[in-house]
């Protein structure tokens, strides 16, 4: 009988599992879709690159600041905004399940940091890197 | 045994009593809670969310309306950061701080004051910190009220709960 229940517990936790996995998953993959569907429009684009994306994150764009100025080198673990010293939470989405789950969201955050860091925007195929290089992190 | 109604009334009496004691002590913590603008606290969520992203939502008493007008319409500029909103946010955003902003009158041909640490007030309330508090790395910026206001995050700003890093 104590079998059959911790059969019945396992389960349920493989099942809750399931069910809340894919629904952050699929958002991160809506967003990735999205970049990779505008970044078609311009010639020569063929896929997203992490390696890419990591020195974009690392690298400095004519301004002071870069990602890492405030994500830090190691976007696993917490941050800190270079101005104020607020704490922020780790950006890579297998560390922080909470990451890229608000389409929204994350055109805003990109929006501010690029015009912050690259004073313009950046092209899909520039957030696309950068979020397949964070999806590297932590695995 | 008989029925002692002299003790049941000192047992009332003690009831009465811790019950006083406790109301006391809640308006205390009630007082502490309202402490500065000597009012309930205002909140509001996009305010909470958007403002305190990257520094500690400041209370909207702390400006008065015309700075926050000012304020909210150069986010895109927000003291060498982009810090743009969706003009709907922003746009709520801005009537809570300016039916919640602090009720003295600015100077009418000075323009307004955008940095809190600026103010009078402000200046008048940190007085007493020494130098080498706001030159601490833990400190950093007047902007980090959470560095000594530990519980600047909920709002209370007392004297209780003011730890300065060593």
């Amino acid at each position: 009988m104590s079998r059959i229940n911790t059969l019945l517990v396992l389960l349920l936790v493989v099942m809750s599992g399931l069910a809340v996995q894919p629904a952050c998953a699929e958002t991160f993959g809506q967003i990735m879709a999205e970049f990779a569907r505008s970044a078609k429009s311009s010639p020569g684009f063929q896929s997203f690159s992490a390696a890419n994306g990591e020195q974009f994150f690392k690298s400095t764009h004519g301004n002071d600041w870069s990602c890492a100025s405030c994500h830090t080198e190691n976007p696993a673990s917490s941050g800190k905004h270079a101005k104020t010293s607020k704490v922020i939470k780790p950006l890579a989405p297998l560390v922080n399940p909470e990451r890229f789950t608000d389409p929204a969201k994350v055109e805003k955050w990109f929006k501010r940091n690029c015009n912050d860091v690259l004073a313009r925007a950046c092209t899909p195929q520039e957030k696309g890197d950068v979020l397949a290089y964070l999806l590297t992190i932590g695995k | 045994m008989p029925f002692d109604y002299r003790n049941t009334l000192r047992m009332f009496a003690v009831i009465f009593l811790l019950g006083g004691m406790i109301s006391v002590a809640q308006a205390d913590e009630d007082h502490e809670h309202h402490e500065g603008g000597r009012r309930a606290v205002a909140t509001n969520a996009a305010w909470q969310e958007e403002c305190g992203s990257c520094h500690v939502a400041f209370p909207p008493r702390l400006l008065p309306a015309e700075s926050w007008r000012e304020m909210m319409s150069g986010l895109d500029k927000h003291f060498g950061t982009d810090a743009s909103l969706e003009p709907a946010v922003a746009q709520e955003i801005a009537a809570f701080l300016e039916q919640n902003a602090g009720k003295r009158k600015p100077d009418p041909v000075a323009k307004p004051l955008l940095r809190i640490s600026e103010t009078l007030w402000f200046i008048r309330e940190h007085d007493e910190v020494p130098g080498r508090i706001w030159k601490n790395p833990l400190v950093k910026s007047p902007a980090n009220c959470a560095a000594c206001h530990t519980k600047a995050e909920s709002g209370k700003y007392g004297e209780r709960d003011i730890r300065m890093p060593k």
